[in-house]
């Protein structure tokens, strides 16, 4: 915030930063490559529903719009204990040897920019793109609308992290994705979808 | 371009800052009065020892304000979902997360302090914690935030100088008086009002006047931490109760059914003094009316219908 903006008292909503998330696809492949983590095909996007019904004829629309065509995937909404709503794409399962993300990218992008024209963007949280390891380890990677980095979310089990595969998928994603580099922004997200 | 859903107040801001040019102003006058009074080199002497301990008061609000309210900084071990909570809104609003403390008391209420925003840190009371369902805690620490990310602590310290220096003087004129006129030759010798008595009146109209401007410039402040706290968790409504609940004020919005209160309904003539009263002046937070009446229009402005 500037001094004008403290001096008012007066702090902008801070918009959503969309771009970083179509780098995804390819950073699926180095993970692949390099840690054997497959992509579960599935995504979703995490977002602070607003009161009132222009938002919730947003969310409607938005449903339909990304349910539609032949190789859609399901989708469904809920709302989590913390009041943030997670809107999960489910496509079928990919085929192992040539994971393909694009489609569910492009699904995340449609989420997201109709929020965002709509004027919903300042509530967009997170996006999550769920990996699974041969040896049944999952690592989520976390998209940070407001900073435009990434973070890996290893769940091992209730209330305990896999830090050393989160820092290891970090060291692998570096020179793809923009990985947040603050630690004490990589924020839990326990039960979260696909997870 | 997408249209906002999340207007600024204008008159708001404008209000705000004709105060805060106000106080400023009375700085300047005191300084002034002191040069026209006091022999030249006190007076800038007694402003930077004003502004000193404005800036003592700012460094260390943060333990400052811990100690007096007995509170005490809470791990995410021990409080999981508190920490949750804030973790969540710190990213949506881009700012480094405030240390989190609890105090115990079953006072519902809450506050946040610090030097700035990498060192503040926001307290709950256990009444509050009792009192309010997760949204509504939610909608208060957003409240709370928005005072970390506008700077409250040192914008309200700041604007407080003038009235930190009045004090002071007010106090050393009474010294003065204590310890007789004998210094009058000093001064402006015997034809005149004693120096001391001069400052104590120019000290005491300083202070008053600061007093009255800093509480209208602390209610601006919640006004604008209550519409970005708001505007941050998109459920402004969750606030508006949890402001009733702390409040207390809760009766002034009748929940019976009218039809049940006929009888008592010839003596609901509505306490409509809605003047300047001395409560209004003196105190530092807005009424509940006020702040229930932006929250609704910005209810209504999140909730416009999709185009």
């Amino acid at each position: 915030m500037g001094l004008w903006d403290t001096i008012t008292g007066r702090s902008k909503p801070k918009q959503a930063n969309l771009d970083a998330l179509f780098h995804v696809p390819s950073a699926a492949i180095t993970l692949q490559t390099a840690l054997g983590l497959t992509p579960t095909g599935d995504g979703s996007v995490c977002y602070r529903g607003a009161a009132g019904a222009g938002f919730a004829t947003t969310q409607a629309d938005l449903v339909a719009l990304v349910s539609e065509g032949p190789d859609a995937p399901r989708v469904t909404t809920t709302t989590d204990e913390f009041g943030f709503t997670w809107l999960e794409l489910d496509h079928d399962p990919l085929d192992p040897a040539n994971p393909e993300l694009t489609s569910l990218v492009t699904g995340l992008h449609a989420v997201n920019t109709t929020l965002e024209e709509q004027g919903f963007g300042p509530g967009l949280l997170c996006s999550l793109v769920p990996f699974v390891g041969a040896d049944g380890r999952h690592v989520g990677l976390v998209y940070l609308y407001k900073q435009g980095t990434f973070y890996p979310f290893a769940p091992a089990g209730p209330q305990k992290r896999d830090n050393l595969l989160e820092m290891q998928v970090r060291d692998t994603l570096a020179r793809e994705l923009p990985m947040e580099q603050d630690l004490g922004r990589w924020f839990a997200i326990w039960g979260a979808p696909g997870l | 371009m997408a249209r906002t859903r999340f207007a600024g107040d204008a008159g708001l801001s404008t209000r705000m800052t004709l105060v805060m040019f106000l106080l400023g102003a009375l700085f300047v006058g005191l300084i002034a009065i002191l040069i026209a009074i006091f022999p030249i080199q006190y007076a800038p002497f007694i402003g930077l020892i004003g502004l000193g301990v404005a800036w003592w008061q700012w460094y260390q609000s943060d333990t400052v304000a811990m100690k007096a309210m007995r509170a005490r900084e809470v791990s995410r071990e021990e409080a999981p979902e508190l920490h949750g909570m804030m973790e969540r809104l710190c990213v949506l609003a881009d700012m480094p997360k405030p240390r989190v403390g609890i105090a115990d008391t079953d006072l519902p209420n809450a506050f946040a302090t610090g030097r700035s925003p990498d060192r503040s840190v926001v307290v709950v009371t256990t009444g509050i914690l009792r009192r309010l369902d997760a949204e509504e805690l939610e909608g208060v620490l957003a409240h709370e935030l928005s005072h970390v990310a506008h700077r409250d602590v040192l914008v309200m310290t700041v604007a407080s100088s003038a009235g930190i220096i009045a004090s002071m003087l007010t106090r050393g004129a009474q010294y003065g008086a204590w310890f007789g006129g004998g210094d009058r030759r000093r001064g402006n010798d015997n034809n005149g009002l004693p120096i001391w008595l001069i400052v104590l009146v120019v000290s005491l109209v300083v202070y008053a006047v600061s007093f009255i401007l800093l509480r209208l410039l602390s209610r601006y402040r919640e006004l604008s931490a209550d519409r970005a706290g708001a505007q941050l968790t998109m459920k402004p409504r969750a606030l508006a109760s949890a402001l009733q609940k702390i409040t207390g004020e809760i009766n002034q919005i009748p929940t019976a059914d009218l039809r049940q209160t006929q009888a008592m309904n010839a003596f609901f003539i509505a306490p409509a003094i809605n003047g300047v009263s001395l409560r209004t002046l003196t105190s530092t937070h807005p009424s509940l009316e006020q702040r229930l009446e932006q929250l609704a229009r910005i209810e209504a402005e999140l909730g416009r219908p999709a185009d």
